[in-house]
């Protein structure tokens, strides 16, 4: 009799748990299969002066134009900085989604750079669990002033800077960001007696979100001051230091900031800082990178750029 | 007397099992394809999702669909990030989901096009609505093939659209689905 009974509840029960199979939870379990990439660790491709992990998506090109002002110390006359500026206009296109390449020209020292950027590894979590985003980059800064008694060239090769970065990222959440910057940067002339052809530094920066389209963003790049008992720089330059914001509208990024640093470029800006904020040689700056669409398939949808 | 009644509930068991087992066939798919289209005057965006997960029980007419929003592939990078970063807000909202009954009664046996139409919830951006989907149900060799198009507007799922591009995403998003559904191996 106890058998009877309790073959009849198993039939009951298996009646009511193949009833109650809930389709959406196997569904959701399903989600953990799947590899979540962590989107938009940065809104732009520059954090404030550094690059950040972030590439130019596959067939768009970024049209940045950034200025730096004159010191905020100044003086009324040179309107507080904003009568003078120094210029960067570049070009940076994405071949594929992971590989970019970028041609920019400073106004400092009519410098021309070209870089290539390589997103090696990308955060992301579910299926395959990744930490950290790394992107590679290195790029090379043309000097293309005129020889003077001053900065004497002679060759085309010591008017050339390389650097060489790894960034590595992480998303903490959807409002913290940070970023560690090892650099590596060899000039073909060094410009100052002190100033070494191998510079060593780190940079460190993040970005806080405020609001969904804005972010607070922050960056410092430290160069110690010798290596190995070797200067790596002359006194005059500093570290640099930054601090703005990002906003973003559609296609549009603008970054508004402010910065020790004049130069907007590796070299400049690791090398050749001479602003410091305790005396008040701070420049207030902007870059403003407008995103072009040249797919195909956008073309067909009837609009450029987004 | 025990055994005979045994052997009852065993037959019974065995007869109750068999039932579920022809009727509860569990249809399903991971590579279900969901698109979306929005236009306007001034710019048209659409993309595609080519994972969609979708469960079809051929016994209760239950089905579940269920997307991420980070699958959903846009001809730009940008849009795709502005996407999921400022509009369907995927960290805190990842998928997109739909839970319904189809009203009708399809025999799964027999080839052919039926019309169907499912009452549920569909679940956007954290926002749920009850909602009555039209589509049409193609059996074809023990395939399910399901289609379907609706509209869905964004004010009804609290989704935001700032000012400055308000002329250029549409107030109504037109939605089509399809999916091929294959009967469920071991369940």
């Amino acid at each position: 009799m106890r058998k009877t009974t309790s073959a009849l509840i198993f039939s009951l029960i298996t009646s009511v748990a193949v009833a109650q199979t809930d389709l959406m939870k196997e569904l959701e379990q399903a989600d953990d299969s799947t590899v979540h990439y962590a989107a938009a660790t940065f809104k732009g491709t520059r954090i404030i002066n550094g690059h950040s992990v972030e590439t130019v998506g596959k067939n768009n090109m970024d049209f940045i134009i950034s200025h730096r002002f004159g010191a905020i110390n100044s003086g009324a006359g040179n309107f507080f900085g904003l009568d003078e500026s120094q210029i960067r206009l570049a070009l940076e296109y994405g071949l594929t989604d992971r590989l970019m390449v970028g041609l920019g020209r400073s106004s400092y020292q009519k410098t021309i750079d070209v870089f290539v950027k390589y997103r090696l590894l990308r955060q992301s979590s579910g299926l395959r669990n990744m930490p950290v985003s790394v992107t590679l980059f290195a790029s090379d800064a043309h000097n293309s002033s005129t020889s003077t008694p001053d900065l004497p060239f002679y060759t085309i090769t010591q008017r050339q800077t390389y650097t060489f970065q790894a960034l590595i990222a992480r998303k903490f959440n959807e409002k913290l960001s940070l970023q560690l910057t090892p650099t590596v940067m060899h000039r073909n002339l060094a410009e100052k007696p002190l100033d070494a052809n191998n510079v060593y530094a780190l940079g460190v920066g993040g970005r806080y979100k405020l609001t969904k389209r804005t972010s607070f963003n922050a960056e410092y790049w430290y160069t110690p001051k010798t290596i190995g008992g070797t200067t790596q720089r002359d006194p005059q330059y500093t570290n640099t230091l930054s601090l703005g914001f990002d906003i973003e509208t559609g296609g549009h990024v603008f970054q508004l900031h402010l910065t020790n640093s004049r130069g907007m470029i590796e070299k400049q800006f690791l090398g050749q800082t001479t602003g410091k904020w305790s005396n008040g040689d701070i420049f207030y700056g902007f870059n403003v990178a407008r995103t072009f669409s040249f797919d195909k398939s956008k073309k067909r949808s009837n609009s450029n750029g987004y | 007397m025990d055994t005979k009644l045994f052997r009852l509930a065993f037959l019974l068991m065995a007869s109750q099992l068999l039932a579920i087992c022809a009727s509860a066939q569990i249809y399903m798919t991971k590579t279900g394809q969901t698109s979306f289209f929005s236009e306007t005057p001034l710019e048209n965006i659409s993309a595609v999702n080519q994972q969609v997960a979708v469960l079809l029980s051929s016994a209760s007419g239950e089905i579940a669909v269920r997307m991420q929003h980070t699958a959903f592939r846009f001809p730009n990078k940008l849009m795709q990030e502005h996407y999921n970063e400022n509009y369907m807000e995927t960290a805190k909202y990842p998928a997109a989901s739909f839970t319904g009954k189809f009203s009708e009664h399809i025999d799964y046996g027999k080839d052919g096009t039926y019309p169907v139409s499912a009452e549920g919830v569909l679940d956007i951006h954290g926002v749920k609505q009850k909602r009555v989907l039209k589509g049409q149900l193609q059996i074809d060799h023990g395939q399910c093939i399901l289609t379907c198009e609706f509209d869905v507007r964004l004010s009804d799922h609290n989704i935001q659209v700032p000012t400055l591009v308000i002329a250029k995403i549409a107030e109504s998003i037109s939605i089509k689905n399809k999916f091929v559904l294959t009967p469920k191996k071991n369940s």
